[in-house]
């Protein structure tokens, strides 16, 4: 599902940010990426949501080369992609059913199905009865489920998370793990992006530990989950 | 039920077909949302909006209003023929009979394009009803009036000295007594008109610029204001043409608006006039009246404020919402 060969990801200005990476996730997966700040997290999940290009090497998502992925179809890639983002960058105008409906707007989904999909997705993150809320009125955690529901309403193939839990305590950031482990159930590639090594670690998945943009521990692989 | 049927009737023929029209519906339920959030967008912001759409109203109602005067001066001056005209008073001993022959050796000369013979009782008759002083000229013995012959010279009606050359070799001839040439002032007038006509060209064209930076500037604080939703939008596959569909359908939407705001001024404007310009119409025996914006002028006035709109919105997103990447 994602393939990473002798991957390097050099920022403008010459700052290294990942050296030789070489990684591969099975469809299906569910594994977490670990490191300090700046070791390389986040541009690891930028790649691949090609947000950022990679400076040498080749990444293989789901069959494509991202390379070869032009300008004009990183759109349509992108569809198969949801996010989940530790500052929930929900659309503070918009009520929850219109931020969670957006990934089904872009996709041109017809409003019976997206009325359909949302409500599937927040009955799912136990949001149903905030659907008409605003994000603001919500608390922490509502608004990361609310972020999650975005994330998964379209059914992407590929999960990124990038440090979800970050400002959540201990028990909303559980609960939002399990969440996770219940998508990936469903056939979902999930990466998640976190510091919190505590909670990694009791979840008994795969773990990558990047140190100054290389892997420096690979632990853990789908098998033995 | 019925999609099912739908589905069955199209799925064996042509796949590629109804994969063009499922994509068809899908472009037009994008352009359908697009229009209807950007609308409700101007809804949510009611005085910033009005405000902006007010502006753009009153510079697409300048102009607009302009070239309307300018109409109306040229249809009261519609009355007065643009080319020159010389009035020759022949000799008041040259008969009516001696006249028509003389009017007829004129219209050969080359120079000359036509010539009118006003007979001299013609003249009186028309004086006594158009003056009201019937009576009076009923007491003269004899018609004071001599024959008179128009000239329309054949020459080009702007050339000054060649028109000149022609009154004096008219003057020169015995049967004439004196030659008139008093359409100067029209020739003034409409030399007048030429130039508040380029003006207002002018004035239209920095209005338009004016309107156009208005719209591009509204769209680029708004596409400012946005950005957050527009990165999100691209992280979740939003193309391009999708994210800058709404800001394109802001800008027709302050076109639309503000050429309704210019007729809805224009149209005030001429009815508060419309009495006054009639009161002294009637002053001057004329039965002239103010011409109004017209369905025609209407479809311009609102076609141009919809252009002016759609191209300042486009230029703000071509300048502005590429620049934008998820981050």
């Amino acid at each position: 599902m994602i393939r990473f060969t002798n991957v390097h990801m050099n920022y403008p200005g010459g700052n290294e940010a990942l050296r030789n990476i070489n990684l591969h996730i099975e469809q299906g997966a569910m594994v977490y990426i670990t490191g300090r700040s700046g070791a390389g997290k986040s541009t690891l999940l930028r790649l691949i949501a090609l947000i950022d290009r990679h400076s040498r090497g080749q990444i293989i998502i789901n069959g494509q080369n991202l390379e070869r992925v032009r300008k004009r179809r990183i759109p349509i890639f992108r569809r198969h992609i949801g996010f989940m983002f530790q500052d929930h960058r929900l659309l503070n105008d918009r009520t929850v059913f219109d931020n969670v409906a957006l990934p089904l707007v872009i996709a041109g989904y017809r409003h019976q199905e997206i009325r359909k999909r949302v409500q599937a997705a927040l009955d799912k993150v136990s949001l149903l009865t905030k659907v008409n809320s605003y994000p603001r009125a919500l608390s922490g955690g509502e608004q990361q489920r609310v972020g999650v529901a975005r994330a998964v309403v379209h059914r992407p193939a590929i999960l990124l998370a990038d440090e979800p839990t970050g400002n959540l305590d201990p028990a909303l950031s559980w609960d939002t793990m399990k969440l996770f482990e219940q998508f990936n159930q469903v056939g979902v590639t999930v990466l998640i992006a976190s510091h919190d090594l505590d909670m990694i670690k009791r979840m008994s998945k795969r773990i990558i530990t990047l140190k100054t943009g290389r892997i420096l521990t690979h632990s853990g692989t789908p098998t033995e989950a | 039920m019925k999609q099912v049927n739908r589905k069955k009737n199209t799925r064996p023929n042509k796949t590629f077909n109804s994969e063009l029209k499922r994509r068809f519906d899908m472009w037009l339920l994008q352009h359908a949302q697009a229009f209807i959030f950007s609308l409700g967008q101007y809804i949510k912001h009611p005085i910033s909006n009005i405000l902006t759409t007010a502006v753009i109203g009153i510079s697409l109602a300048l102009p607009a209003s302009f070239y309307l005067l300018l109409d109306n001066v040229r249809y009261a001056s519609s009355s007065w023929d643009g080319s020159v005209q010389i009035t020759l008073f022949l000799q008041t001993d040259v008969d009516e009979s001696h006249a028509a022959e003389f009017a007829n050796i004129l219209s050969s000369d080359s120079n000359i394009r036509e010539t009118v013979l006003i007979k001299r009782d013609d003249a009186l008759a028309e004086y006594q009803k158009l003056s009201g002083f019937s009576e009076a000229l009923n007491t003269l013995d004899e018609n004071p009036l001599p024959n008179v012959v128009l000239v329309k010279p054949s020459l080009d009606s702007t050339d000054e000295a060649e028109t000149e050359a022609l009154i004096k070799q008219l003057e020169a001839m015995p049967e004439v007594d004196s030659a008139q040439y008093d359409s100067r002032w029209l020739k003034r007038l409409l030399y007048l008109l030429d130039i508040v006509n380029r003006l207002i060209v002018i004035l239209s064209t920095l209005l338009a610029i004016a309107v156009l930076l208005i719209i591009g500037n509204t769209i680029r604080l708004s596409i400012h204001n946005r950005r957050s939703e527009i990165e999100i939008t691209k992280l979740f596959g939003g193309t391009d043409s999708f994210i800058q569909r709404p800001f394109l359908y802001s800008g027709l939407w302050y076109g639309v608006f503000g050429g309704i705001i210019a007729w809805l001024l224009i149209t005030i404007s001429m009815q508060m006039l419309h009495g006054p310009v009639k009161q002294l119409a009637n002053l001057y025996a004329s039965n002239f009246q103010l011409i109004g914006l017209g369905f025609g002028n209407s479809v311009i006035l609102l076609a141009s404020g919809i252009a002016l709109g759609l191209f300042g919105s486009w230029i703000a997103v071509k300048r502005h919402l590429r620049a934008i990447e998820p981050v």
